[in-house]
């Protein structure tokens, strides 16, 4: 188990101005499993992107420092490269062909090409593609590599219809069988399965190990880190945090690691505001989200009027699915109450209609009408809702333009004129007018997702500031962010959504480790604190 | 999927989906059998022949595209003129290249010219990918347009031509002739000629190679039927020895029984048919005549009616055959696993180190060589060309032949194109009788003809996309 398969030494990436590795050296063993954990941002997928050397990492000018496997130095420059050098990865999304069978999805590209005379014939007449296959080689290859992984499904059953967790070890069986696997990459693998067929892909995964098979298992759920991994290495913002043994630590200290102390916006408002006496705004109970990606599976809150609730989370665990599904972007079922008043759900108009506002995580597909100008993009849903800046039916031109010089003028949208189209705008000053047209609406509940998602610093805390501002004129927001930080300089709750659900709603001078534990799903944050 | 056999609401509304274009088609046909009392089966049999072997490998060339996921290539048209073009070629020299010689060195031509072709169709639809059908309706209007300079001006301005020769447009004495003319015979074969005067004349190309072995149609079905029942047998000895090599994997056993029962009753009636024409003929010494069939009792009457039929171009039904085969075979090799790779998802093919874009240039390919091929033999079967406008309705025609058969824009096989391609022909041989019936007018059923390709075509490609559109909107449904 000593033995060094793996080495990162010293690995940086910077996308033009922006590191996002810094430094990054840890190795990884023969035959161990090796968790790899970190917020989103952290670096993961860059880290995983040099090792598979993905076109991204080389169009953009390649990476520092280097990798080297049992001692010597790899050059990888394409997936290929990675695959002959005995590395493979089963991705988050499946690359498997539903009209195949198991063994054809498992021989993708490699198939077995019959030997007979016919063959040699035809390939010498038409070339080596007319070669006929050898499903009964193929079918026997993959039975061997299922079998390794003790499924007993028949090889020939088609893809198409399988559950989830069976396609994951098909993905699994194929990296098996391509010929000296070493490094098995596994990115958040039991993230779409159910608790039995997760338990059963973490016994898979020991088998693999023992058989000398070392796997990098990238996940954010803590408990099967401490169930399976030999070491953990943890990023944080492009760093290595610490690589440890599993059995020198526990989930509360990775957490912490994970999230880390540092905030990197101060609270301006030192003392909590009490929204107790308030009456309810918006009352959420048993909400389902079919967004794709952001599935929403049940969550269940309460906001008070004026108040600043925000939701967090890791990507991909739903929290964008609930302001998308209270708004009746995607299909949705559940209870939603504003200011005391039941809602018709999948109606987006009667959502505006009862002063609801939305800016969504989507800037330029959903956000704006990128094409068009600002004063346009400023005004266009309150003249859709309201009716107004319409004279007799006809676009009121000089109402539109003094409104739109006002929000100009009054949250700093940098242009050269309200009629300037908003593509030529910087993210931060088209997020400005993703928020002006929602206060167009004249809105007295607002959802605002990943409202700094892209934006320089100073703008950053622009926006921040107006989110406040309006909150302490009784506006009541919904923040949704992937920013922990930034969630706890302006909200007054914050709900953390895991898998679909809330685990829990914490102040905003909760503890990180707290914060850390809840990402990963734990609900007794407490108890785990103390024991 | 315990209860296989098992019929439920469900599963009778997808499968009236499914085959909603089949049945339709099949309740057109049988009306008009109902509706009009000008159908024998003789007549009608001979008729869905003629169309079956002219068409045949026109429609099994849109397989391979389908297979590849360029959808229904209409741009077979392309390939159709690539036929054409070498038909003129060969006829303009029919001194040089008479009879059964010059309809294959028309073969020989034809396949670099639509190698060519099929590649820039093929680069074409690598820069349109996700547009390919449209792709390849306005690029078979595109090679129309450069094939009409082309026949029109390239021949007699550019390339010389002689002045009178019967393909030429006639001009007065002195006047550089340019153009074909609107259309030529093919030239009658030497077994035809059998008029006065015509013992000297050279052979042409009409019907060469039909002619070349003609079989009675019961013993072609006879010898049809016994290979099927082969075929039957080892498939389904394979299917229980070793299930992982096939794609059908589940064949209940009353499907079995039914199939090789009817191959069984197919050689049955083929022997009892021919035994009573033989028992009329030589025993009897007898001709039956054929307007005096009421004189024989019960389904002897059917059988020597079908027996008459000595219609069957054995070499075209082999060449037929053996396109199908290939496409059977293709599909087992590492080429067409490639295709069906591509065809189901460019993106994981990508990934996997398949090169789309050569793999679906090649499908191209081999779908206009078949094209340019069946063209030719279209052409041979009808015997004269229409040089301007012969080749317009072979795209839409052949795709409706396939949809009608089950196929659609992301799946087709052998058995779609043979299935299509009785049932489209038998809509088109008694639309007449259903226009004559409906609107007092035989007229009234070339209307009827274009709007059933045509609804065909529509039907079928937004029943697709509306299944396509479903599925993926059932992706984005609440569990």
């Amino acid at each position: 188990m000593s033995r060094n398969l793996l080495e990162f030494k010293s690995v940086s990436k910077s996308y033009l101005e922006n590191q996002v590795l810094k430094d990054v050296s840890f190795d990884i063993r023969a035959g161990e499993i090796h968790a790899l954990i970190g917020e989103n941002g952290a670096g993961k997928s860059t880290l995983m992107n040099i090792l598979f050397g993905m076109p991204v990492i080389h169009s953009t000018g390649g990476f520092e420092g280097s990798i080297e496997l049992e001692g010597q130095k790899l050059d990888i420059m394409s997936p290929f490269d990675a695959m002959a050098a005995g590395i493979g990865m089963v991705h988050q999304e499946f690359m498997l062909i539903p009209g195949f069978t198991i063994a054809e999805n498992i021989k993708l590209n490699r198939e077995i090409e019959k030997k007979s005379l016919l063959n040699t014939i035809t390939s010498r007449l038409f070339g080596k593609r007319m070669k006929t296959l050898d499903f009964k080689q193929m079918n026997k290859d993959a039975r061997a590599a299922l079998d390794k992984l003790e499924m007993n499904i028949e090889e020939f059953t088609l893809v198409q219809g399988l559950p989830i967790g069976y396609m994951q070890f098909v993905e699994i069986a194929r990296e098996i069988d391509k010929t000296g696997l070493k490094l098995l990459v596994l990115d958040e693998p039991t993230a779409v399965l159910t608790e039995s067929e997760a338990d059963s892909l973490l016994q898979a995964m020991k088998n693999l190990a023992a058989r000398g098979i070392s796997i990098v298992f990238i996940s954010h759920r803590l408990g099967e880190i401490t169930a399976v991994a030999d070491r953990v290495t943890i990023l944080r913002d492009g760093e290595l945090v610490i690589t440890k043994d599993v059995k020198d630590t526990n989930t509360l200290e990775i957490a912490e690691y994970m999230i880390g102390r540092k905030v990197s916006i101060e609270r301006e408002i030192c003392e909590t505001r009490k929204f107790t006496d308030a009456e309810i705004a918006l009352s959420v109970k048993d909400l389902h989200v079919a967004m794709p990606n952001e599935r929403v599976k049940g969550v269940e809150f309460e906001v008070r009027k004026g108040e600043i609730f925000g939701i967090g989370g890791l990507a991909g665990q739903g929290k964008l699915g609930i302001a998308n599904g209270i708004m009746g972007l995607y299909e949705t079922r559940g209870e939603v109450t504003i200011n005391g008043e039941p809602m018709p759900l999948n109606k987006t108009r009667k959502m505006l209609d009862a002063g609801v506002a939305f800016v969504s995580e989507d800037r330029k597909e959903v956000g704006l009408l990128i094409e068009d100008s600002i004063r346009h993009n400023i005004m266009f849903t309150s003249m859709n809702i309201h009716s107004e800046f319409l004279k007799a039916g006809l676009i009121d031109k000089k109402a539109i333009r003094e409104h739109a010089r006002k929000m100009i003028k009054d949250l700093d949208i940098r242009c050269t004129s309200e009629k300037q189209r908003t593509g030529r705008l910087s993210g931060g000053n088209q997020q400005k007018v993703c928020v002006a047209r929602a206060l167009t609406q004249k809105p007295n509940v607002l959802f605002v997702s990943e409202p700094t998602r892209g934006i320089d610093i100073g703008a950053k805390k622009l926006i921040l500031d107006l989110l406040m501002e309006l909150s302490s004129n009784g506006m009541t927001i919904i923040m949704t962010s992937s920013e922990l930080a930034e969630l706890c300089s302006i909200c007054d709750r914050i709900a953390i959504i895991c898998e679909g659900e809330v685990v829990g709603v914490l102040p905003p001078d909760a503890s990180p480790t707290k914060f850390g534990l809840m990402m990963s799903g734990i609900k007794d944050v407490e108890e785990e604190v103390q024991s | 999927m315990a209860n296989n056999n098992i019929w439920n609401g469900e599963k009778i509304r997808t499968f009236l989906l499914d085959n909603i274009v089949m049945l339709v088609f099949l309740g057109f046909v049988v009306l008009g059998f109902v509706v009009s009392d000008t159908f024998t089966p003789s007549s009608f049999t001979n008729d869905i022949l003629v169309r079956f072997f002219r068409n045949g490998v026109l429609v099994l060339a849109l397989i391979i595209p389908v297979m590849a996921g360029l959808g229904l290539n209409f741009g077979i048209v392309v390939g159709a003129i690539a036929g054409v073009l070498s038909i003129i070629f060969v006829r303009y020299n029919y001194t040089l290249f008479p009879g059964l010689g010059g309809l294959l060195l028309c073969f020989a031509i034809a396949t670099p010219i639509a190698i060519l072709f099929g590649y820039l169709t093929g680069k074409l639809y690598n820069k349109t990918k996700g547009q390919e059908m449209i792709a390849s309706l306005v690029v078979g209007f595109f090679a129309e347009g450069i094939y009409m300079i082309f026949i029109l001006f390239v021949v007699g301005a550019i390339i010389p031509v002689r002045w009178g020769h019967r393909m030429v447009n006639p001009v007065p004495e002195g006047v550089r002739p340019m153009g074909i003319r609107s259309s030529f015979e093919m030239g009658l074969p030497a077994e035809e000629m059998t008029g006065r005067g015509m013992q000297d004349a050279l052979p042409g190309m009409a019907r060469a190679l039909n002619n070349i072995w003609r079989m009675e149609f019961v013993y072609a079905l006879a010898a049809v039927s016994v290979v099927m029942f082969i075929f039957l047998v080892v498939r389904r000895i394979i299917m229980k020895k070793n299930p992982g090599l096939l794609t059908i994997r589940n064949e209940p056993l009353w499907a079995f029984i039914l199939k090789i029962a009817l191959c069984g009753a197919v050689v049955a009636f083929s022997i009892y048919s021919s035994a009573t024409i033989y028992y009329w003929y030589y025993i009897l010494a007898n001709t039956p005549d054929i307007n005096r069939l009421d004189l024989l009792p019960g389904i002897s009457n059917f059988a020597v009616e079908i027996s008459r039929i000595n219609n069957v171009p054995v070499v075209t039904g082999l060449v037929i055959a053996a396109v199908g085969l290939f496409t059977v075979y293709f599909t087992r090799t590492k080429l067409g696993q490639d295709c069906r790779s591509v065809g189901q998802n460019k993106h994981i093919a990508t990934v996997s180190g398949i090169d789309v874009d050569r793999t679906r240039i090649i499908a191209t390919i081999i779908s206009t060589v078949l094209a340019a091929w069946g063209m030719i033999i279209f052409l041979q079967d009808m015997g004269h060309v229409s040089t301007y406008t012969v080749h317009r309705n072979i795209g839409f025609f052949s795709v409706a032949a396939i949809l009608v058969g089950g196929a659609t824009a992301a799946k087709a096989s052998v058995k779609n194109a043979m299935i299509g391609l009785v049932l489209f022909h038998a809509m088109f041989i008694v639309s007449p009788a259903v226009g004559l019936f409906f609107f007092n007018d035989g007229n009234a059923g070339e209307y009827m003809r274009t709007f059933m390709v045509y609804g065909v075509i529509g039907v079928s490609l937004g029943l697709y996309v509306w299944k396509a559109n479903k599925a993926a909107k059932d992706k984005e449904r609440l569990r």
